[in-house]
């Protein structure tokens, strides 16, 4: 089991390296730099400007260089000019004496966002604890629905609540959360149509979550990965219900809601709780469209800000964060997997 | 003159897609009284899930071919803004600001007008056009890439898995809207390196079509060569057009801010399929028919290509429409955060990202798109469970 | 046998149906059958002929398309048929328990044990958890299982298959059912395996005195187990009556044909080749009117046996012996067999495979999902094998599973290597050349038939085609009309109509399936065939035309033949040489007389006296092997065998347990590799 999951975090923090180099690579492409530049500086640069404020600030550097430093195992830049000493580890005001010759995030720092003047480090937290928020609550909402509705559907493949259920799962697969958005403002919130029972944003809600500002945008991401939980607990529970044993169960005198209860649900559910597991890094997509469209300042929102403004280190910062969640998602979902089935033995 | 009633909207509407219900009742009346001779297709008759599906599917794709291709059942000109038409409500007659309106141009905004004054009804029924003309292509070209690195991945798997297996896990591991942003924009396209990205994508159907003919005819050397020859000298002549805009010929030409979007999405995709056709090839590979292959002396190539994906074509099928509709969404994503195509651009995730803006005020430039959208996805999903349903019946 | 006491089941008339969308499709018609309490009753037919239906049907279980159509089905009296979900409830489990083929899939693979035994008296008799317990101990110990507080805390895959079968007994027997129904309890199982399992349902059954309803398509099992035996031909009872009567004086042209043509001993392939029935299984949808067995009938009068429906008639003077034909009293049932001409047998020419000291071993890794990191272990499939087989020979390799034949077969076609010693064609050394480094004429030579008739074709692509890409292949024909050509008179060699070429081989039934393999593996002129089990998955009717088109094929083309197997009769009737494998050893090897007479190596012994032979007047020494084959990846110490081996005491210093023993030669060309001195192996 160690090993396991030595090896497993291995796997981690080699795609961690090489999707952040990605990310890195493609941040610091001379047009994105450019842009930067003149995002920093203003739009009427010459091609000289922005060359000149692009090697003080150590851009033009080598990529690897750049990526070390980042990493924190390069030093950083250090660059005298008029007399003041200026750096990458250099905080302002700070004598070039006293800095550390490493600052990357090996040594904790996350280096500094363009677009929000602060630690990167900083923002990230803020942000995670405000979609956090969010995505427990679509959690609550999503998975138990979700398997409710699929053990309903399956446990009698083919009657009518079965095709009932099945239709809406397909329906709300078939729902990006921009349609299903849009559709739950214009019914819920526009006053056009005059319900006006919830907010259409949620901007609010980062102070003070309530249900009427923070409903909508929760409902939206859950309903799309409900969808296609359900139907896969479905897929699941019908199979499971033509199992064998269930026969065996069924002439051992069982009654059907005992069956359902005792002999398929936990095997019933194997399968999904893979697929929940999964669903965290796809409700992250979810979660950047409905932060935008309800105007929830979140993770979500920083991360469309930070790419389009190439913000290169909240961008990194942005990506480490996802594909931590994602790699450790799935290492809980093969764990999991271990103890709801008994037929994979831990040695 | 007045704006027109409800009920006169939907009239009108109905009749504008005149073109769109002969195609489709002739579709399905010639698919039902052959429904017996045409296969799985054929199957998909019997069921009425996916008869709904595919008539949704259908009626989607007739709209996008008549209206882009062949400018039929659009009213208005889908770029044309009128500034006296700004946010008028659906069934508003048409008038101009400036000038008289043109008396042969529709008298009608069907479904209203836009926060520009453009025709919604119009833009909506373009719309499908700008999906029909590139998720179909995206989820072949990434199927043809998940396919051609899936097989030999599951089928040796060992080190080779590893490293592929690797590769799809860290594209899947990036949030697909990150990785939109970084690759989905103008400087990158400055950069060129959409184009090396097609360059190595579409470079697999050519591989995936010489390996499919290798394999089968290298014990007959003329036809071989015969098969190969063609698909090379086509695949290329596609590949320098497309990939490189070189078309020695002047004929193939694909333009740049659409490639980039045809490239991320099937960038996207392929790791997806690559899973799914490596699960499917380990578990069609324990079987007699690939052993007797085996013992026969077959080369590799040979049982995968000949003797497992045609055995495995159909979850791959129905995988393919759901793809599909996955794509159309993810088009809709890259117009909703106004990435990659022009901003004029009638495609649904643009309009609806616009007409999200005022939606408080006025729900009819973004609810058609947003329907329209839904009810592809819907077709294409309800479509995949008969075609699934279907096939697995007898 | 309580005679007199009122039946326990009574199935009067009962017709079953299935409703698809297009037609209702008849699974079971006028079948009547009685059981009475302590009796064993056995339900023997081919796959396709309703057998399982009939149970379903009793059990009132048929899903959702199938429903009963006519006829009734009493239990001790009362109608099962009007009874309401919850009467039924009460009854399944408590008073009717039932069996299964696949002990794996039908125990809850999430649950305990013990939870799954526990639960039948908890819902039934309402007992408390620790009386359940309680009793499911005495039960669990009851079907001799070891170390009952143990297995019943295991869940079932941690159990092998035997125990997992005595655990599915043990379930039915928790609340002392009065009928048991066993659907082919044992067709999972390895013979010796499945002898155990079968003397434990005998013994069991007559300690709760419980009547039992015994379904299997071997007729030699449902000799050693019934009292009584209804034989099922397409929806159909046939013939029902005592075991004796049915299989000594049997009424029935059916059942005769059935008799004739499975290997009993005494037959031989050359002096009395076995009779095939004629023609195909009847699909439901369309069988014949009249007697359904008719058009494969030798007896088939047109007019009188194709007239219209025909009831099952009592034999006169028997014990309630019933059959289903015309022509019974006009049949003389006692005429011998026709010869159907013997044939002259080859005699076997030069050696063409030499096999010198093979051994196969395989590193796996420990845990599959957790693994790859150190822990690997050794399975050594193939332990030092050494044998020859000559040109028109045909050599079994019987064991059962793990034996480490299919390695063997493996690296004879080159998919695998050798870990260590020879394999030798025509002396040449092959066996570090895997086949993609064959020669074209090599990998023709050496071909295989599969077991799976199923699987062994490629399902979406016809019969036609698979033949001619073999052909492609070896380079056969020089165009594409030469190969059409070559592929038509194959499949004339395997007795195939010619338009079976352009068909998909869903179209086929299993044993044209398997003639399609036979004749792609001839494609090439193959000089060496392995058959892996070719007929073990077909039909007993079915088996014996394969088995005689493999023989006919392999005298025209002096084939040798590789006959892997584990069922022992067809061995003997087949063979020239046998070779018995256990745990990757070869234990003993020798001409089939040799093998079938002792002195027997003490496994062959075992194995010979597990199989169930269908012949009333066949009295074999009875011997139960305890346990199971051990794990290749954790074999025992010494002799592969030692563990379950009856003689081992007669070996003195513990000998079996410490080394290997050494191959000795008995007789010329009869090896044994056992310990036992040669005076203790031929003193019984």
């Amino acid at each position: 089991m160690v090993t396991f999951i030595l090896r497993r975090v291995g796997v981690m923090v080699l795609t961690a390296i090489c999707l952040t180099f990605i990310v890195f690579f493609l941040t610091n492409l001379y047009p994105n730099l450019e842009k930067l530049a003149k995002t920093q500086g203003n739009f009427r640069m010459t091609d000289a400007e922005v060359e000149s404020y692009l090697g003080r600030n150590g851009y033009l550097d080598p990529m690897l260089v750049k990526y070390g430093r980042w990493i924190g195992v390069w030093p950083g830049w250090v660059i005298e000019e008029e007399g003041a000493t200026r750096g990458r580890c250099i905080e302002p005001g700070q004598p070039p004496e006293e800095a550390p010759r490493f600052c990357g995030i090996l040594q904790g720092d996350w280096g500094f966002s363009t677009v929000f003047r602060k630690d990167v480090g900083v923002i990230t937290g803020e942000k995670l604890a405000l979609t956090g928020w969010l995505m427990l609550w679509v959690m609550v909402l999503m998975v138990p629905s979700a398997l409710m509705l699929g053990v309903l559907a399956g446990m009698r493949e083919g009657s009518r609540t079965d095709r009932t259920l099945s239709t809406f799962a397909i329906t709300t697969t078939a729902t990006p959360e921009y349609v299903s958005g849009v559709l739950f403002i214009a019914v819920f919130a526009s006053s056009a149509v005059g319900l006006q029972w919830f907010k259409g944003t949620a901007t609010g809600a980062v102070d003070k979550p309530t249900f009427e500002n923070f409903f909508l945008p929760v409902l939206t991401i859950a309903l799309y990965g409900m969808g296609y939980i359900a139907r896969m607990t479905r897929a699941s529970m019908a199979e499971v219900m033509t199992a064998q044993y269930i026969r065996t169960a069924r002439l051992k005198g069982v009654s059907f809601p005992n069956i359902v209860l005792k002999h398929a649900l936990r095997n019933a559910l194997i399968a999904p709780f893979t697929v929940i597991m999964l669903q965290f890094p796809w409700l992250l997509n979810g979660v950047v469209i409905v932060e935008t469209l309800f105007n929830y300042k979140g993770f979500g929102w920083t991360l469309v800000q930070a790419a389009s403004n190439n913000d290169i280190e909240l961008l990194l910062a942005v990506s480490v964060v996802s594909v931590v969640v994602v790699l450790v998602t799935q290492l809980i979902s093969d764990i999991g997997y271990v103890y709801l089935n008994p037929r994979i033995s831990v040695s | 003159m007045d704006p027109l009633s409800w009920t006169d909207i939907f009239l009108r509407i109905a009749a504008q897609l005149a073109p769109v219900w002969i195609a489709l009742i002739a579709t399905f009346a010639l698919s039902i009284t052959f429904k017996r001779r045409l296969g799985l297709y054929g199957k998909l008759f019997d069921s009425p899930i996916g008869m709904v599906g595919f008539g949704l599917v259908m009626f989607w794709t007739y709209t996008g071919i008549f209206a882009g291709a062949f400018d039929l059942i659009l009213t208005h000109d889908v770029l044309d803004q009128s500034a006296s038409m700004k946010n008028k409500g659906p069934g508003t007659p048409f008038t101009q600001m400036m000038g008289t309106p043109d008396p042969n141009a529709y008298p009608y905004y069907l479904l209203g007008g836009d926060n520009l004054g453009r025709d919604v009804f119009s833009r909506m029924v373009v719309g499908a056009w700008e999906v029909i003309k590139i998720a179909p292509f995206a989820s072949l070209f990434a199927f043809m890439v998940g396919i051609t690195l899936g097989l030999p991945a599951g089928y040796h798997g060992g080190r080779l898995d590893t490293v592929l297996s690797f590769l799809a896990n860290l594209i899947l591991a990036f949030p697909v809207i990150l990785l939109f942003y970084l690759l989905v924009t103008p400087e990158i396209i400055q950069t060129g390196i959409p184009v090396y990205m097609a360059a190595v994508l579409f470079v697999f159907p050519i591989i995936f079509l010489v390996l499919l003919w290798n394999s089968r005819f290298h014990t007959q050397p003329a036809t071989r060569n015969l098969y190969v020859g063609i698909t090379l000298l086509v695949g290329t002549w596609l590949y320098l057009g497309i990939a490189w805009n070189a078309d020695p010929l002047g004929i193939v030409s694909f333009p740049p801010n659409l490639l980039v979007v045809f490239v991320a999405v099937v960038f996207v995709n392929a790791p997806t399929v690559f899973r799914i056709v490596r699960g499917l090839t380990m578990d069609i590979k324990t079987r007699d028919y690939v052993a007797a292959a085996q013992t026969r002396g077959e080369g590799t190539w040979y049982i995968m290509l000949w003797e497992i994906l045609p055995n495995v074509r159909g979850p791959l099928i129905v995988d393919f429409c759901l793809r599909i509709g996955y794509t159309t969404i993810l088009l809709g994503t890259l117009g909703f955060f106004g990435l990659g195509l022009s901003p004029e651009s009638p495609d649904w995730g643009s309009t609806i990202n616009e007409g999200r803006k005022l939606l408080s005020m006025y729900l009819h430039p973004a609810l058609p798109p947003a329907i329209a959208l839904l009810s592809l996805v819907l077709g294409l999903n309800l479509l995949a469970d008969g075609l699934r349903e279907e096939s697995l019946r007898d | 046998m309580a005679e007199h006491d009122a039946p326990i089941l009574e199935i009067e008339n009962l017709s079953i149906s299935f409703f698809t969308r297009l037609h209702e499709i008849p699974a079971v018609m006028d079948f009547s059958v009685t059981v009475r309490p302590g009796e064993a009753v056995g339900l023997v037919g081919e796959s396709g002929c309703g057998k399982s239906t009939v149970a379903l049907g009793v059990m009132r279980d048929l899903g959702v398309n199938g429903r009963i159509v006519g006829g009734t089905v009493r239990f001790k009296g009362r109608d099962l048929g009007t009874m309401s979900a919850a009467e039924l409830r009460a009854i399944r489990g408590r008073e009717i328990a039932m069996i299964y083929q696949e002990p794996m899939a039908s125990l809850n693979p999430a649950m305990r044990v013990g939870r799954q035994l526990m639960e039948v008296p908890m819902i039934h008799e309402g007992i408390s958890r620790t009386e359940a317990r309680a009793r499911a101990l005495e039960v669990v110990g009851d079907v001799k299982l070891p170390d009952p507080e143990r297995i019943l805390d295991s869940y079932p895959h941690q159990l092998s298959g035997g125990q997992q079968q005595r655990i599915v007994i043990a379930m039915a027997l928790m609340s002392k059912p009065s009928l048991l129904i066993l659907d082919e309890p044992t067709t999972a199982l390895d013979v010796t395996v499945e002898a155990a399992v079968v003397d434990l349902v005998k013994d069991l059954g007559r300690k709760y005195g419980t009547s039992m309803l015994f379904i299997s398509h071997n007729l030699g099992l449902v000799l050693e187990t019934c009292d009584r035996i209804c034989v099922m031909y397409s929806g159909e009872a046939v013939e029902t009556g005592s075991v004796r009567d049915v299989f000594d004086r049997m009424q029935h042209p059916y059942t005769q044909a059935l008799f004739r043509s499975i290997p009993l001993p005494g037959t031989d392939k050359n002096a009395q080749p076995l009779k095939a029935i004629p023609g195909n299984f009847p699909l439901p949808h369309e069988r014949p009117t009249g007697c359904n067995f008719g058009p494969r009938c030798d007896y088939f009068r047109a007019g009188q046996c194709d007239a219209g429906d025909i009831a099952m008639a009592r034999i006169e003077g028997s014990d309630r012996h019933f059959t289903r034909c015309l022509r019974v009293a006009e049949i003389d049932w006692t005429a011998p067999l026709q010869k159907t001409g013997t044939v002259e047998a080859t005699p076997p020419g030069k050696v063409v495979l030499r096999i010198e000291n093979l051994r196969k071993y395989y590193e796996v890794a420990a845990n599959a999902l957790f693994g790859g990191g150190g822990a690997t272990k050794v399975v050594k499939a193939n332990e030092s094998l050494s044998f020859e087989a000559r040109e028109s020979e045909t050599l079994a390799i019987v064991g059962e599973s793990g034996c480490g034949k299919s390695t063997l077969a493996k690296m004879l076609m080159g998919l695998e290597t050798a870990t260590d010693g020879a394999i030798l064609l025509d002396n040449r050394n092959i066996e570090q050349t895997p086949i993609e480094r064959r020669d074209t004429q090599t990998v023709a030579d050496i071909q295989m038939v599969f077991q799976n008739p199923f699987d062994t074709l490629n399902p979406s692509m016809t019969v036609g085609r698979q033949i001619i890409r073999a052909l492609e292949v070896f380079g056969i024909g020089a165009t594409d009309r030469e190969r059409r050509d070559e592929m038509l008179r194959l499949l004339d060699l395997v007795k195939l109509p010619r338009e079976f070429a352009g068909r998909m081989p869903r179209q086929l039934s299993g044993g044209q399936k398997q003639r399609v393999g036979i004749a792609r593996a001839f494609a090439g002129g193959a000089r060496i065939v392995v058959a892996d089990e070719p007929v073990s998955a077909l039909d007993v009717s079915v088996q014996a035309a394969v088995t005689d088109l493999l023989m006919e094929i392999q005298r025209k083309q002096k084939t040798t033949l590789l006959f892997i197997s584990h069922d022992l009769s067809i061995v003997r009737y087949l063979s020239d040489r046998v070779m018995v494998m256990y745990l990757g050893h070869v234990v003993e090897l020798g001409t089939t007389d040799q093998v079938f007479a002792p002195p027997y190596h003490p496994y062959t012994e075992a194995l010979l006296s597990a199989v169930p032979i269908a012949d009333t007047r066949v009295k074999k020494t009875h011997i139960v092997l305890e346990g199971d084959v051990p794990s290749a990846m954790n074999p025992p110490p010494g002799c592969p065998f030692q563990t379950r081996c009856r003689w081992k005491p007669e070996v003195p210093g513990g000998l079996c347990e410490r080394e290997v023993p050494a191959i000795r030669e008995l007789a010329p060309g009869h090896q044994v590799k056992c310990h036992l001195s040669a005076d203790a192996l031929s003193c019984w």
